[in-house]
């Protein structure tokens, strides 16, 4: 009998091993531990068995967002780690207290079993560890930061997890055409800092920044707060360097603005989640460091207001505009209790934080200034601040970018990240709250509203099945019937990836399959993520 | 009693910058820098603009002494609430040398004029640390002062003042009129909400040269050389408690 075995783990992995121990005393045969969604620490040790979430009534393999069934790769051998070891001397880590912060998500909601954290400095080094992996069958999990909100980023059982992180360096800087070519383990909030120094920013921002790292932003394609100015990874990346599933290493790192010189392999990378290559470098388009910035913090009544602030926005502000974020009452009332952040105005259904960026002072003031004037004067804003000084900047944008901290003291979350008609981005939210009623704690949401971009977070005091079961499939549901994408910029990762046909059709899902196969024919690469488990 | 205050404020490099020293040593670069008001500054507006709510004082007057651009400092303090402004125009040489001393020289002369009952300062700018303006202001004009005031009462034609010392709270009841300074705990500073934005850039700033008030901003002090703090040497990560021991005994630690 395959003992499925259910876990509930615990704060700290000395009782899982304990657990595991006392399992294996009991002559139980080698166990596969399934991934679970983790209860926050409160069951007593008693409580050895978790409640069985996120399972349909067949089993474990019926839950859309449930681990499947591990693959038949090689498991790791003595040779295996002497290998490693050799390899990359004292970058092979087995001990399982260090390796266990890479086993587990940022939200602590997924948690791997695996037991080889492996951390190469240089290209080479990924390429001899992918050559010997796939000669070994073995599966490897890449990792950047691990702050991948979907389970993408950490193993779902015994994969090895190859760390970027010590592939921290900055390899080259153009100052006249602004191209940053770095490692793919530079930590984004670093590679910020490097070029602020030399009048320059990178085209990305997101409230991660300071354990993201750019590999793992390319590798997710991740979107972020300056997306609705400088654009996506696609437009801005120029170059990549990808180590593939059996070694080679594929060098397509341009610096070239303009090369059409056949297939642009380098967008099949991008966005891939770490399931076609290895990503080792990047070399990125980077935009100056604008002389002026101004933050904005608004109120609005209405959703409807709020639209329309966001149309008189663009007009007035135009090409000066770099950021438009929104949250709601519900945000602000977490900030305010959770992290004690006073609201910088009056207590508002909608809120609204503005960036704009530019090279004269004067001439952004002037047309912020008539900007507001006339938001004021036609009532579509109730009230608003405005900041130009850094501190003040930081601290109006941190109303903003702090909330997915706020939620995380709330109880468990369940995050989602849509794509909707920009109109119908709130819809969701009252519908959600409708919905839903007094199941959950808070229903609240925020985002990129520029982009279209909604991140709806639902809050429970510990995690509900029955809770979950109402959010989806009536979310992903929602969303299709409005030709909206269930990941805006999250990715699918583990959790979402059998969601995918909500927003791929099936013939564009195969061909997705197929590419797969051509490019990792052994599926060593990530396995059981990104791709819908029928493709098998 | 005019129930006018008086409330300097002063325009120095925002705290989040990074501050860097020029390369002949003379100071520090300012140029292209982002500026604003300094904190302990905008604390003591919002105790200003709080006694006027409470309808203590009458008048919030704020005053800046500096180049052109201190109008900018000066039209915070309006949009948060002050009345008017005063700008003390002081540019070139004399601003590279105006200290505490000339400064407290200009506010004394201007609560003359102005026939303030209340000065109020932040207990020290966060460029100089010098905490001296509110002391010698008070010592130029004979008053009381209240400084490091972390709680302000106003009790009739007196104030109660609670200062932050050394080893805890000191209450004192001082005589109007008064100098007060303002340190971190007295207020949480407001937001400049945007009907105050608007409305602040119709209130007046009069300007005014340090020589019509009478005073002589010569300096008796002359900076000599400013420098980085030394640089804090890295520290060494290494990978094993083995590497940590030869490493601590290679330096001779062990």
């Amino acid at each position: 009998m395959n003992a499925y075995v259910m876990l509930g783990v615990f704060q700290t992995s000395q009782k899982l091993r304990t657990s595991l121990r006392l399992l294996s005393r009991a002559g139980l045969p080698p166990v596969d531990l399934q991934v679970q969604l983790l209860l926050r620490g409160r069951s007593p040790l008693s409580a050895t068995f978790s409640r069985k979430l996120h399972l349909g009534p067949d089993g474990p393999a019926s839950s859309p967002a449930a681990a499947p069934r591990r693959l038949p790769f090689s498991r790791v051998t003595v040779e295996d780690l002497t290998f490693f070891r050799k390899t990359l001397p004292g970058r092979a880590i087995t001990d399982p207290d260090l390796v266990q912060s890479s086993n587990e998500d940022w939200l602590k909601s997924v948690r791997g079993s695996s037991e080889v954290l492996l951390r190469p400095q240089t290209t080479q080094e990924v390429s001899q560890i992918l050559s010997y992996c796939h000669s070994r069958n073995l599966a490897v999990n890449p990792q950047g930061g691990n702050t991948g909100l979907v389970g993408g980023s950490v193993p779902v059982y015994d994969e090895i997890i190859l760390s970027t992180s010590l592939m921290n360096s900055i390899l080259s800087f153009d100052k006249i055409s602004g191209i940053l070519t770095c490692q793919a383990g530079c930590v984004l909030e670093n590679l910020s800092l490097y070029l602020e120094e030399r009048d320059y920013i990178m085209p990305l921002d997101l409230g991660a920044k300071g354990s993201c790292q750019i590999g793992g932003n390319v590798a997710t394609n991740a979107g972020g707060l300056r997306l609705l100015r400088y654009g996506s990874l696609h437009g801005t990346v120029l170059g990549l360097e990808v180590v593939l599933a059996d070694g080679q290493v594929l060098d397509c790192l341009s610096t070239l603005r303009k090369d059409n010189t056949g297939y642009d392999l380098k967008q099949l990378f991008i966005g891939s989640e770490g399931t076609l290559g290895v990503i080792t470098a990047v070399s990125i388009l980077c935009p100056r460091k604008p002389k002026s910035v101004n933050v904005v913090f608004l109120g609005c009544e209405t959703f409807d207001q709020l639209l329309k602030t966001f149309q008189l926005c663009k007009g007035m502000l135009g090409e000066i505009l770099s950021a438009f974020e929104f949250l709601d009452s519900e945000c602000m009332r977490l900030l305010n209790t959770h992290l004690k952040l006073a609201n910088p105005i009056s207590d508002c259904p909608f809120y609204i934080v503005i960036e704009t960026s530019g090279s004269d002072s004067d001439h952004d003031s002037q047309k912020l200034h008539n900007f507001l004037e006339e938001a004021m004067t036609s009532l579509l804003v109730t009230d608003g601040t405005v900041a130009t000084e850094e501190s003040k900047i930081k601290t109006l944008w941190s109303m903003r970018e702090r909330v997915t901290e706020a939620l995380t003291h709330d109880g468990f979350t369940y995050k989602y990240d849509i794509s909707l008609p920009v109109e119908r981005i709130y819809q969701l939210v009252t519908d959600m709250r409708e919905h839903l009623g007094k199941r959950a704690r808070s229903v609240v949401g925020y985002g990129h509203v520029g982009d279209g971009n909604l991140h709806l977070n639902v809050t429970s005091p510990a995690k509900d099945p029955a809770l979950l079961a109402s959010i989806e499939p009536f979310i992903y549901e929602w969303t299709a019937k409005f030709q909206g994408s269930i990941s805006a910029e999250h990715g699918l990762g583990l959790k979402k990836r059998n969601y995918i046909y909500y927003s791929k059709s099936r013939p564009a899902v195969a061909v997705m399959g197929k590419m797969k196969t051509l490019l990792d024919p052994k599926g060593i690469l990530n396995p059981y993520k990104t791709l819908p488990d029928d493709l098998k | 009693m005019s129930g006018r205050v008086l409330v300097g404020v002063k325009r120095v490099i925002d705290y989040a910058v990074k501050i860097r020293v020029k390369p002949d040593n003379t100071g520090v670069v300012t140029d292209g820098v982002k500026h604003s008001m300094n904190p302990f500054c905008e604390i003591a507006v919002e105790e200003a603009v709080k006694l006027k709510e409470k309808k203590l004082v009458k008048e919030v007057v704020a005053v800046s002494c500096g180049p052109q651009q201190s109008q900018e400092t000066i039209r915070t303090a309006l949009a948060m609430g002050a009345d008017r402004g005063i700008h003390v125009e002081v540019s070139g040489n004399d601003y590279e040398t105006l200290g505490p001393l000339q400064v407290s020289k200009i506010m004394a002369a201007l609560a003359k004029k102005e026939d303030a009952q209340i000065i109020i300062l932040g207990k020290q700018a966060i460029d100089d640390d010098c905490n001296q303006t509110g002391q010698m202001t008070a010592a130029l004009l004979d008053w009381p002062q209240g400084t490091f005031a972390s709680e302000v009462t106003l009790d009739g034609d007196k104030i109660k003042v609670v200062r932050e010392i050394d080893g805890g709270l000191e209450t004192i009841k001082i005589n109007t009129p008064a100098v007060l300074t303002a340190d971190l705990r007295l207020n949480t500073p407001r937001y400049a909400t945007l009907p105050n934005i608007m409305k602040a850039k119709k209130k007046k700033i009069a300007n005014v040269k340090p020589a019509d008030l009478g005073v002589n901003l010569t300096s008796k002090l002359e900076v000599l050389r400013v420098e980085d703090p030394p640089q804090r040497q890295a520290g060494m990560k290494v990978e094993t408690v083995e590497d940590l021991v030869g490493k601590l005994k290679e330096l001779g630690k062990v």
